[in-house]
């Protein structure tokens, strides 16, 4: 038998020749959007909308690309914690920042507790429980009228300007304002991911995702590190979507809802799971589709579905793992 | 006393005893071979001593403890490492990456969110001794899922090499290899059995890597243990050679 026969993996290395530049162009980009934007006829919100999918997605990917376990329920996450801002800000206090850190407890508190029962699951059982407590976490959402105004989502709350002690800054009505403080929340959270995927447990996640068997007879408790994950990328997801939440204003049961599940896995998948910002590209190319393709028809997701279907057969890597890779060589 | 000490161990399937009734007893330092015709229950016997599954009878004593019960991860905290017949890597990272993972574990990093700057250094010291010890500094920086069969078994074996452990399983180290390459492993085998003292138990098929590594050879038969001995006790023991050579009746 020679080498070339059995030498059975073929390896699918994805670190850029420049891992930095990526970086580099995605936040030039983002910090001049409210400028750039515009003259392209979009509009600052879009911006917003992107920077708060692409979070979700991210979020999402810290599970499905870096630890290689697959989620069909995020969007419980998602949308409990722009309830849980949108609660907060409406029955509790008047404060973006606790508005935020509610929808992190509701969502991931709630994710963490969900976590613990099912990471003894692997595989499509893992993604059916996910999806089924997804089901639920809508549901309960979408009957529970008289505390999250139903199917109708739950209105009546704004949020409220942010007060540094010695300046307030007005991100209620400045909508450039309120765009680079969502930057800066997002920069702070992928800042504190990349920390997380180049810390010694980051790479015990790669090595889970990439052979549980050997990760466990190096003495890994896959168990408990899937958990952890899984926690993480749950209190992730909800901080976005209390993010969400605080952009429009409103929270509906529709955040909740398995289709949105099924849009982060789409943006992640077609950005490139494998690469850090894939699932900001793809959540991009995702929300702008949306916007444009949405005021010519309301069939627009066959459109989407039929760019999803292109991109998986052709740039299995997903569009950032492909340019990457062109890039690098 | 002896490194490892299985009592008597059974594992039965449904109605097929796959093992059955085996005891082996390896001391420190000693480099144990265990061959068997096919389905002879060599890979679940093995399985029992590593913790993949729990035995049906018997007790697994490992350096005093009884462990027989005890999970995958506890064997591997007290010292137990093992690599498997098909190789079990991680094939996108790089070698020194693979390494690295189980370095971090071994000092038990795992779960940190940053390293200080001894750990860090210690953790380099611990991926070097693994590459040197296996002859692969050359190849540090390649993805282990480009390197050869006989490349990608000794990153594996560097990767249980990581945790020091003081039982080293080696299941079919030599499994599906040309020439060469067994003949490479071989080495490697036997550099660290001799220059480091590891207490190895590896199931062969290749008689020659056995007669010519062994220091003890257990023979397993239908899920029994047919002979135990020095390789030339095992070469004259007309039991086992029934076994391999069918018998003359």
């Amino acid at each position: 038998m020679n080498t070339a026969t059995t030498t059975t993996t073929v390896p699918m290395s994805t670190t850029p020749a420049r891992p930095w530049l990526t970086g580099v162009i995605i936040w030039a980009l983002l910090l001049s959007a409210p400028i750039w934007l515009p003259m392209l006829g979009g509009y600052t919100a879009l911006a917003g909308r992107v920077l708060v999918l692409g979070l979700a997605a991210m979020s999402f990917n810290l599970l499905l690309g870096f630890t290689g376990v697959m989620s069909f329920g995020h969007a419980a996450y998602f949308g409990l914690g722009a309830y849980g801002a949108g609660l907060t800000l409406k029955y509790l206090a008047a404060s973006t920042p606790l508005a935020i850190l509610g929808g992190v407890l509701l969502g991931g508190g709630l994710g963490t507790l969900f976590g613990l029962l099912i990471s003894q699951r692997r595989g499509v059982y893992f993604a059916m429980v996910t999806v089924a407590f997804g089901q639920i976490a809508f549901y309960i959402t979408y009957s529970w009228d008289s505390l999250t105004g139903g199917y109708d989502g739950l209105r009546g709350f704004a949020r409220a300007p942010l007060n540094l002690g010695f300046t307030t800054i007005d991100i209620t009505n400045n909508s450039t304002a309120f765009y680079y403080f969502l930057l800066i929340v997002f920069g702070v959270v992928t800042g504190l991911q990349a920390l997380l995927l180049a810390s010694p447990f980051g790479r015990t996640l790669v090595a889970i995702r990439e052979n549980e068997r050997r990760a466990r007879f190096l003495g890994i408790p896959i168990e408990r590190h899937i958990w952890m994950s899984f926690s993480i990328s749950c209190c992730f997801t909800a901080l976005a979507g209390a993010m969400y939440a605080l952009l429009n204003n409103f929270a509906d049961p529709m955040g909740l809802h398995y289709s949105l599940s099924g849009e982060i896995v789409i943006m992640t998948v077609m950005g490139g799971m494998r690469a850090f910002w894939g699932p900001l590209i793809g959540a991009a190319l995702f929300v702008v589709l949306q916007d444009y393709i949405s005021s010519m028809t309301v069939n627009w997701m066959s459109f989407v579905g039929m760019i999803f279907v292109l991109v998986v057969l052709f740039f299995p890597r997903g569009l950032l793992g492909m340019l990457q890779r062109g890039v690098g060589k | 006393m002896s490194m490892l000490d299985v009592r008597n161990v059974t594992k039965q399937f449904g109605s097929l005893v796959a093992v059955d009734g085996v005891s082996m007893q390896v001391a420190a330092g000693e480099l144990r071979a265990i061959i068997g015709p096919n389905g002879a229950g060599k890979t679940t016997f093995f399985n029992m001593i590593s913790g993949f599954f729990a035995p049906t009878a018997g007790d697994i004593v490992f350096d005093g403890t009884t462990v027989t019960k005890l999970a995958v991860t506890e064997r591997v905290a007290m010292g137990m490492a093992r690599t498997f017949q098909i190789t079990e890597i991680f094939p996108e990272l790089t070698v020194r990456e693979n390494i690295r993972v189980g370095v971090e574990s071994a000092l038990g990093l795992r779960q940190k969110f940053w390293l200080t700057a001894a750990h860090k250094a210690q953790v380099n010291r611990g991926i070097d001794e693994a590459l040197t010890l296996t002859n692969l500094t050359a190849s540090a920086d390649r993805y282990v899922g480009e390197l050869s069969h006989g490349d990608q078994r000794a990153a594996e074996i560097a990767t249980a090499l990581t945790l020091k452990p003081r039982l080293l399983l080696l299941d079919e180290p030599t499994a599906g290899m040309g020439e060469h390459e067994t003949f490479a492993v071989a080495n490697l085998i036997r550099r660290l059995h001799r220059n480091s003292a590891y207490t190895i138990v590896l199931i062969e098929h290749d008689m020659r890597v056995v007669f010519n590594l062994a220091d003890k050879i257990t023979v397993l038969g239908e899920g029994k243990m047919l002979a135990e001995g020095t390789p030339a006790e095992i070469a004259a023991n007309p039991v086992v050679q029934a076994a391999y050579l069918g018998s003359a009746e």
